[in-house]
């Protein structure tokens, strides 16, 4: 390296031209760190040259300096502000090209370059008005290039700087209106300057005109014009929403470009330009665009709309048809997560609304079933496999006449099914060879919840037959499924009607408010069995009631002996309340080792049995446990329990604590952590 | 800046290359085979732009070549479709209506050019007549260094 610099220095300092030019050309385009250090005080001194030959080329030397080693930049300062008062074009575009780099490179040297502002929109000004000069020319706009770098720098310049703004605004508009736009040149510089607008704190007035330059590019034949246009709003539509929404028709007529990439800007600033008010004209549009749309945007748009469709809903029928349409119409590219969010949207909806909800999709299901592309249409066939499943009873109800089935194009092509068609159309779906596991999942388990919504006697018979031929299905999970389902029509026949009842609503926790309006002794067994199998996750939902529980009852108990030097104090803890049963820790302050003594209290009005009360501790802590006082807690009663805790690094305790009891013979299982201990229980 | 620019046939041949950032001959060979792959699949209908990796591909077809600039993000692409018309129509000045061969004979008078157009993926100069200035001035030079008869003395001519 070291040789090939000497050979650099005597290059430089050749009093051939071009030798001097090569030496730079190679060092612009090499220009390793070691090299910039060493001949960079020559790459200075040439850009002083009288040369313009030299000049120019120098000056960009010192740019791939610059941009190598940042650092170097000081010494060509002096040197660079004088290339602007150069005639030369090559050493003007080279010298803006070198300021711009500097200026983007600190922003000191750029508050020391704001002065140059003038200087620029001079030259700029002289460029459109001077007339034709053959040498720069370019089909009629003269110099382009350094149009375009002049325009780049005053954005550099003339962002979050109102003063430097003010100075360009008049230049900015001049060139926004008087540069032809026939040729492809132009709308370079167009373009440029309305990045400029954009960034800079111009006026409104300029803002708008920049705008409708892009709305006139996004008209224009040229492809390449309307990608730069599409890319240019997406950038900008965060700064003025508005002003682009008054091209929303062209941009929506972008979707239908033969060119993949504009496409794919237009849905992505369609999606950007969506809110409240158009989201129905938006929606249809991109609708249309999701389902003749390639395979690569299908994901991508999908979810998008979703989201869009959560945020905007007008109403919330609005927000299922087009869930729905989304699902029918991208396929099996929808993102799985659609799945479950639409669900969830099903099950928290009115009644009214599930049972519009299952006929709709029934359609769907129906038409896919026969048409036999339902394989390319699992994600809707599951959810209306799910909704069908639970709000059966409702679809082949005559009762639900009353809905309308209406869509927007005015047509109602709803015809109630029968429940033995229903049953036929399921077989079809999963007897097919073509469907995934999951969904032929979700279509046995759908169609063992519909035995319980259908009332006529071959239905149920059907269902039963189509069950019991999984018992024997090749794959392992559908087997084990259709023996299970199996089971509810034998010896287990008598919980079937309460297992397979309908979901509550996904979002709320409305477990506690399930109604047991059934008395009836033989199904009151399975319902609590499901609850208590659901505490523990509901408990995992309701965060905060579980905090509320573990909460601090921080009611210090005065001292039994009020001598203060004694740092045994005692304080109880309220760990847990729950189906009348409450559980306090009592904690005894004793040094390294603090005594807790759990006591359990009944208020239930009949007795607990198998009381076992568990619990544990991080590592850093030593727990142990006495034998409880009982395991059967009557009405009023009370069982206690010592623990002992040693902690040798004295931080604060946690406690998690596990408490399982029948009652009725109804194993309950309750967690709890407790986090409220006084922080100096071990002092 | 331009990170790079290549030259190739229809047929995927690469026929000039010019790199403005380091980059060790294997991923080179693979940037180059990747991007001529990708522009080569793409239809007459498309735009001329690509967002590629984390640059912006510029390419224009003239007759069998396809020109290929990659530029940063910050760029302007439709000036790079400039950069590249200008380079062609100084190609064609100093050829005479240029054609693939030219550039597969003469490749060191491509580069020259080039050379005198872009300066470390810079534009450096503006005017035409002046890079065709300097080509014919380093040509005359070139010949007056190179004494009459050498490559025939030394069996190259």
């Amino acid at each position: 390296m070291a040789n090939s610099n000497i050979f650099f220095h005597s290059d430089l300092n050749s009093n051939t031209q071009f030798v001097v030019g090569l030496a730079l050309c190679t060092l612009g385009a090499i220009a390793s760190p070691e090299m910039a250090r060493d001949l960079a005080s020559e790459v200075e001194r040439l850009i002083k040259s009288p040369n313009a030959y030299i000049k120019k080329k120098a000056a960009l030397c010192a740019f791939r300096i610059i941009r190598r080693v940042p650092d170097l930049m000081e010494m060509f300062l002096p040197a660079t502000r004088s290339l602007l008062t150069e005639k030369n074009h090559g050493v003007l575009i080279t010298g803006v090209t070198l300021i711009t780099e500097m200026c983007e490179n600190s922003p000191d040297t750029l508050n020391h370059f704001k002065k140059i502002v003038p200087n620029l929109v001079r030259i700029l000004k002289n460029l459109i008005l001077a007339g034709y000069s053959p040498e720069h020319d370019v089909s009629g706009v003269s110099d382009p290039f350094l149009q375009v770098k002049i325009l780049r720098l005053l954005r550099i310049l003339g962002k979050n700087d109102a003063e430097a703004s003010e100075a360009m605004n008049d230049i900015l508009a001049q060139v926004a209106t008087n540069t032809e736009t026939s040729k492809n040149v132009g709308n370079t510089i167009l373009y440029e300057t309305v990045l400029s607008i954009m960034d800079i704190k111009s006026e409104s007035s300029l803002r708008v005109l920049a705008i409708n330059i892009l709305g006139r590019f996004l008209l224009n034949n040229d492809k390449n014009i309307r990608y730069v246009a599409l890319n240019t709003l997406l950038r900008t539509v965060h700064v003025d929403t508005s002003a682009v929404q008054r091209h929303r028709t062209t941009i929506l007529e972008c979707l239908k470009d033969p060119d993949v990439s504009i496409r794919r800007r237009a849905m992505e600033l369609s999606f950007a330009l969506i809110n409240g008010q158009n989201i129905r004209a938006m929606m249809k549009e991109l609708l249309s665009f999701l389902e003749r749309s390639d395979a690569e945007f299908k994901a991508h748009c999908s979810s998008a709309m979703v989201l869009a469709a959560e945020r905007y809903a007008p109403s919330s029928k609005w927000h299922l048809d087009t869930l729905f349409q989304v699902l029918l119409k991208a396929g099996n590219y929808l993102r799985d997560d659609t799945v479950s969010n639409t669900i969830q949207i099903v099950s928290a909806a009115p009644g009214e609304r599930q049972a519009y909800a299952s006929m709709r999709l029934w359609t769907s299901l129906e038409r896919s079933a026969l048409s036999a592309d339902a394989t390319e249409k699992q994600p809707l066939i599951q959810v209306a496999a799910w909704t069908i499943g639970e709000y059966g009873d409702m679809l082949v109800s005559e009762a639900s006449n009353a809905i309308s089935m209406v869509d927007d194009d005015g047509v109602d092509d709803f015809t109630r099914p029968t429940e033995e068609y229903v049953i036929d159309i399921y077989q079809k779906l999963l007897w097919s060879t073509q469907l995934s596991i999951t969904t032929k999942e979700y279509l046995l388990l759908s169609l063992a919840k519909l035995s319980t919504r259908f009332t006529t006697r071959g239905g149920q018979d059907k269902i039963r037959v189509i069950i019991d031929t999984f018992g024997s299905h090749i794959h392992i999970e559908l087997q084990q499924r259709g023996v299970e389902l199996s089971q509810l029509y034998k010896q287990y026949a008598h919980l079937r009607p309460a297992l397979l009842e309908r979901m509550p609503p996904m979002e709320a926790s409305t477990a506690t408010e399930r109604e047991r309006d059934d008395s009836d002794t033989e199904t009151e067994q399975p319902l609590t069995n499901i609850q208590t199998e659901q505490n523990p996750l509901l408990d995992l939902i309701n965060g905060s009631e579980l905090l509320a529980n573990g909460d601090v009852e921080h009611t210090p108990i005065a001292p039994t002996n009020n001598n203060s030097n004694t740092n045994v104090t005692e304080c109880v803890v309220r760990a847990l309340e729950r189906n009348g049963v409450l559980v306090e820790l009592c904690a005894v302050r004793g040094g390294d080792t603090a005594t807790l003594t759990m006591r359990a209290r009944s208020h239930a009005a009949s007795t607990i049995s198998d009381f076992l009360f568990q619990a544990a501790v991080p590592r850093t802590f030593r727990l142990d446990m006495m034998s409880p006082s009982g395991t059967v807690l009557t009405p009023q009663g009370e069982i206690t329990q010592v623990l002992k805790i040693t902690n040798p690094s004295k931080t604060p305790l946690r406690l998690r604590i596990r408490v399982s009891y029948s009652i009725d013979g109804n194993p309950i299982l309750e967690q709890a952590e407790v986090n409220s201990f006084p922080p100096d229980l071990f002092n | 800046m331009m990170q790079f620019m290549l030259l190739f046939s229809r047929q995927g041949k690469l026929r000039l290359q010019k790199w403005y950032v380091a980059h060790p001959d294997k991923l080179k060979k693979k940037i180059t085979r990747e991007l001529i792959t990708t522009v080569l699949a793409r239809k007459p209908k498309m735009c001329s732009f690509l967002e590629w990796k984390d640059v912006k591909v510029v390419y224009k077809r003239y007759a069998s070549l396809y020109f290929c600039c990659a530029m940063e993000q910050e760029d302007n692409e439709l000036l790079t479709l400039e950069l590249i018309h200008r380079y062609v129509e100084l190609l064609d000045k100093y050829f005479g209506s240029v054609c693939e061969l030219d550039i597969i004979f003469n490749f060191e008078k491509a580069y020259f050019i080039l050379d005198e157009l872009v300066l470390g993926g810079e534009l450096q100069e503006t005017s035409k007549k002046n890079v065709l200035k300097a080509i014919a001035a380093q040509d005359l030079l070139q010949e007056e260094e190179t004494p009459q008869g050498f490559f025939e003395d030394h069996g190259l001519g």
